[in-house]
């Protein structure tokens, strides 16, 4: 029965530490990249506590989707980020005070309080034992809560329109094909027949007509 | 030595404190504080999970699943955002926000 607990603080402890250097390493990749990392722990955690579904959901979305996507933008701006970090020692002290406040203040409520032991009565959807978690999560999920499951694919559709309309512009200058335009070319349209006197050769006044 | 809702919770508070914690230190840089937002997401999905399991209630677990789309929803907006606005400055300096003031 030792080996949850020690798991328990192997994940607890990197998810930590990869959070204090999510906010503190110099260098916004850096960043990322141990975001991935407390990720990937906190979905650790979540094997510990037997959501296997949420715990691989967490690296799919976290990791593959939203940590990439940073990287991607990271790397796509061209900005000096030691210039945004100016200020950070400025804030240090005042942030590390209201940190500790606001940690101590949780850790009191989460530490003094204690669970109605009613609270088993209120129980909406308890947790089946013979089927698996992903089945267990699907027979709530697409019957008592198929409305906010729905909801949710709503505010992906709105969040994906959003972020291709906020992102996309059409340049002035490139030339875009235009199929009807060269099916509607033929020959009397894109050639002409000059005259020409002998030994002239074409004179520089007819280009502008001539080069179509 | 066993591990209860407690320690969940602990864990929670202390990546939700490092969450804010960040948006108050790295306050000239908005990616990293996109990136604290995400941590402060994941305090709370550790919470939802804990209580799921410890209370043996399974919709925990169906509200976590909801919270984690919000916030990939927000993340491609705020990136997104991000994008034009880098487009239209140059830089992605906080305090010049306020510029865009009509």
């Amino acid at each position: 029965m030792i080996l949850p607990a020690l798991f328990f603080y192997l994940f607890a402890s990197i998810c930590v530490a990869s959070a204090v250097m999510v906010i503190a390493s110099r260098n916004p990749v850096h960043s990322v990249l141990f975001l991935i990392l407390a990720f990937v722990n906190a979905s650790g955690l979540f094997v510990l506590m037997g959501a296997e579904f949420l715990a691989m959901l967490l690296i799919v979305v976290y990791v593959g989707a939203v940590a990439v996507l940073f990287l991607f933008v990271i790397m796509m701006l061209d900005v000096d980020f030691t210039q945004l970090r100016e200020g950070f020692i400025q804030y240090l002290p005042f942030g590390l005070v209201i940190g500790a406040i606001f940690l101590a203040e949780l850790l009191l409520v989460a530490g003094g309080w204690v669970m109605n032991p009613n609270v088993t009565k209120s129980i909406t959807a308890a947790i089946p034992t013979n089927v698996s978690n992903t089945e267990a999560l699907g027979l709530v999920l697409y019957t008592k809560y198929i409305h906010y499951f729905q909801l949710a694919g709503m505010v992906l559709l709105v969040a994906m329109i959003g972020a291709i309309v906020l992102t996309l512009r059409h340049k002035v200058k490139v030339r875009r094909q235009d199929i009807n335009v060269q099916n509607a070319r033929n020959p009397e349209l894109a050639m002409e027949v000059r005259k020409v006197a002998t030994g002239q050769g074409l004179q520089d006044a007819d280009a502008g007509s001539w080069v179509k | 030595m066993t591990i209860g809702l407690g320690h969940y919770l602990a864990v929670g508070a202390i990546l939700f404190t490092l969450g804010i914690l960040g948006i108050f230190l790295n306050r000239k840089n908005i990616i990293v504080i996109l990136m604290s937002i995400e941590l402060i997401l994941l305090a709370v999905n550790i919470n939802m999970v804990a209580f799921s399991t410890f209370l043996g209630d399974i919709v925990g677990q169906v509200f976590a699943l909801l919270v984690l789309t919000v916030a990939a929803a927000e993340a491609a907006i705020g990136l997104a955002v991000l994008v034009v606005y880098f487009r239209n400055r140059g830089s992605i300096a906080v305090e010049d926000v306020n510029l865009m003031k009509g």
